[in-house]
């Protein structure tokens, strides 16, 4: 009966006070000790639960199994069988409401660290170069891909394992979508999204930047004149959502999008080193409670924000940032103003943002989401003083993807209708999957969509399956 | 890379240049424009374009050299290589006959009026141009302002050339003096668009714009162009950038175009300073 040690190995992080000035990486990662102590809590399950708990059912059991026999190439070549990206699911997935949240050490103990192992054998790997696998012969099939988001990369990866040609067509300068424009420096290394980039494109994958499809080929020509034989979207949920208050074009006001964009994929916090500048101007507030708030605000006080806060309508419960992000905002000292949403933003005459008026809420029955819907406290307005407001309320899909996209159809969120299984949409040769059919969510259920997707379309190039309507 | 095949001095300030872009140049049309990034380092800025070649697959730009990335640009030679190019984006220009049309560009905005206008005199619109500049120095494209255009009024603001006027001036005398005119276009630096949309307002004649904010991704990812028309928000990469320029907030076009003039006045005395001007 295999010993339980009941506390996972701490990871050693940057100290909060060093960190929040500085955009390095804040969880510094194991080292081969750490991972083969942290690797010996797996107790090897006959039945292992973490497997269906994982999005793209990495064979977890296994890859642990080998860092326990000190075999990392046999880790590694587990884990990327299964993964295309481990470096960054590694790092981004919500491990506690998946993998871990199922370890059967969960119940009494703590988790085996899923997440930090899965980090540990893709950093060594990267480290090494990274084995690109044996390719099978070209079927002489032809895949587009729209994105190369999270999505688009998995889809695409697995494709070209197929055996299949595949163009990613990206409408910005850098692949990654997320990856590369949303998620900060701190949290996932634009060094290490550039070679699992890098990996995708070992494989034979074609990924052509600055393609704006809707703009330089539309849907119907990719898969009409330009004879693509089957097409993937994963555009994503790149379109910002503002609260629609007055004082919101005030300038200081920006959208999640902007604000990490500039700071992210344009490095802001390089200028003038970079070009792209942002403003940078004392107090901060970011109104939203998701990941991508938590985001935008560790960004603002990493640029040199003095005061930077929360702000968000329900409480802490009801927050969907991962729980972990949210504490390493707190330690950092960002303050949480939660029951809390604006009503109104004020200006100067110059047009600048200068305060900012909210209200109290309090919690009602629950709503759609399930989560208690937030009630305005009549008469408890307030107001108060900032200077650059950050709306992180959501986003939703990007329709300049849909011009001349006859029969794809589309819900009144603006998502793209989708089979969950397959990815099949209603228009005959194209497959969809992650935000851009779910609205935002997590990179690995973009990621595990893209695997489901590439699955489906390589048994209909081989004429396993047929779409009807399509051939 | 995206490659300069030629490049021209229209001005000391205005440069042109051809770019290769054989997609972007298959789908290009009047009013719409690209997202240019010089270097790696280098921030998304928009400019228009100015002509499109589907046979060589060149786009055509024009920019005055006003802040640090239009001068690092005006450095580049032929051959060197522009680090992004995205296109076409916005929407193209409404191209319908209306009888009489009036093109009034002010300063680099002579550059996208260039293809409008002669979209619209091949559509059979009777086209009167009126470009106009601070001085002799800015204006450019004349004789192919000319070229497509049915009357073509030049003007200066200090008189060194053409006649002494700005354009809204011949435009107004237009307006009072002839019939049927359908429908005006007006491009150029904002504050010049607000005045002259201001100045065809009682004459009750449509009158379109081509707004120029600030711009990141320009596929409305982000919201930095936000403009407000009509009492509506709007994106201008992606529900314009052509407007009704009697429903632009113009105040606040102006206010959120002047956002990073701190950053803007530092990276450009960087730049001087590194290059020694």
């Amino acid at each position: 009966m295999a010993k339980v040690i009941p506390n996972r190995v701490e990871m050693p992080r940057q100290d909060p006070e060093v960190r929040r000035r500085n955009f390095n990486e804040v969880a510094l990662g194991f080292d081969m000790e750490l991972a083969r102590a942290e690797a010996e809590r797996c107790l090897q399950c006959k039945k292992p639960l973490c497997i269906d708990g994982c999005p793209v059912e990495v064979r977890i059991p296994e890859f642990i199994l080998k860092i326990q026999e000190g075999d990392m190439p046999g880790a590694v070549e587990i884990l990327k069988g299964d993964n295309n990206l481990p470096a960054i699911c590694g790092r981004v997935c919500p491990q506690e409401t998946q993998c871990e949240e199922v370890c059967v050490l969960s119940k009494k103990y703590e988790p085996v660290a899923i997440g930090r192992l899965e980090r540990f054998v893709a950093d060594w790997d990267l480290a090494r170069g990274m084995a690109i696998p044996e390719l099978p012969p070209p079927t002489g099939k032809k895949v587009a891909v729209i994105g190369a988001g999270p999505a688009g990369l998995t889809c695409a990866a697995d494709l070209a394992r197929y055996g299949h040609a595949v163009t990613i067509f990206e409408s910005l300068h850098k692949a990654g979508g997320v990856l590369i424009y949303g998620i900060p420096e701190f949290r996932l290394p634009k060094a290490v999204v550039k070679a699992e980039v890098d990996y995708v494109r070992q494989l034979g994958v074609d990924i052509r930047l600055d393609s704006v499809i809707g703009k330089l080929f539309t849907i119907d020509e990719l898969l009409g004149e330009q004879g693509y034989d089957a097409m993937f979207l994963g555009t994503g949920a790149g379109l910002p959502r503002f609260m629609g208050i007055p004082g919101e074009n005030y300038n200081g006001v920006y959208s999640a999008n902007e604000f990490l964009t500039r700071t992210n994929l344009m490095k802001a916090y390089l200028f003038p080193e970079y070009d792209t500048p942002i403003k940078v101007k004392g107090r901060v507030a970011v109104v939203g409670g998701g990941n991508v708030a938590m985001d935008s605000a560790r960004c603002a006080l990493r640029l040199g924000n003095e005061e930077v806060t929360i702000v968000y309508r329900r409480s802490r419960v009801e927050m969907p940032a991962r729980v972990e992000e949210a504490e390493n905002a707190e330690e950092e000292g960002i303050i949480f103003e939660l029951l809390t949403n604006p009503v109104e933003i004020y200006g100067d005459e110059n047009g600048w943002v200068r305060g900012m008026r909210c209200i109290r809420m309090e919690l009602g029955e629950p709503d759609d989401s399930g989560r208690r819907r937030p009630i305005p406290i009549p008469g408890s307005e307030f107001d108060t003083e900032v200077d650059i407001v950050v709306m992180a309320i959501g986003t939703s899909p990007n329709p300049l993807v849909f011009t001349d996209a006859g029969g794809l159809e589309r819900t009144r969120w603006g998502t793209v209708v989708a089979d969950e299984e397959t990815g099949r949409t209603t228009k005959a040769g194209v497959w969809a999957g992650g935000d851009v059919v779910t609205g935002a969510a997590t990179v690995i259920s973009a990621m595990g969509a893209g695997k489901r997707a590439a699955a489906d379309i390589d048994r209909f190039l081989r004429g396993e399956i047929t779409v009807e309507g399509w051939d | 890379m995206y490659e300069i095949l030629a490049r021209e001095d229209l001005a000391p300030v205005t440069k042109l240049m051809v770019i290769a872009a054989p997609d972007v140049a298959r789908k290009a049309k009047a009013g719409q424009f690209v997202i240019v990034r010089v270097a790696e380092e280098g921030e998304r800025v928009p400019l228009t374009i100015a002509d499109y070649d589907r046979n060589e697959g060149t786009i055509t730009i024009i920019f005055q050299e006003v802040g640090k990335t239009t001068m690092h640009m005006g450095a580049m030679e032929v051959g060197d290589g522009l680090a992004s190019f995205t296109g076409p984006l916005g929407n193209p220009t409404e191209i319908e006959h209306h009888g009489t049309v009036i093109c009034a560009a002010g300063g680099v905005g002579i550059a996208p009026m260039f293809p409008i206008a002669r979209a619209l005199r091949e559509a059979g619109n009777y086209v009167i141009s009126i470009i106009g500049a601070r001085n002799k120095e800015l204006i450019f494209w004349e004789d192919k302002m000319r070229s497509v255009s049915d009357e073509l009024i030049v003007c200066t603001d200090d008189g060194s050339y053409g006649r002494k006027a700005f354009v809204m001036d011949p435009l107004k005398e237009l307006l009072e003096t002839r019939d049927g005119i359908g429908h005006i276009w007006v491009i150029g630096p904002a504050i010049m668009m607000k005045f002259t949309a201001l100045a065809t307002r009682p004459f009750n004649v449509p009158t379109t714009v081509s707004l120029n904010s600030i711009m990141v991704d320009g596929t409305g990812m982000c919201g930095s162009c936000r403009v407000e028309v009509g009492g509506q928000t709007r994106f201008a990469c992606v529900h314009g950038p052509e407007f009704d320029g009697h429903e632009v907030d113009w105040d606040l076009l102006l206010a959120r175009q002047r956002i990073y003039l701190d950053e803007e006045k530092q990276a450009l005395e960087r730049w001087q300073a590194a290059t020694g001007e």
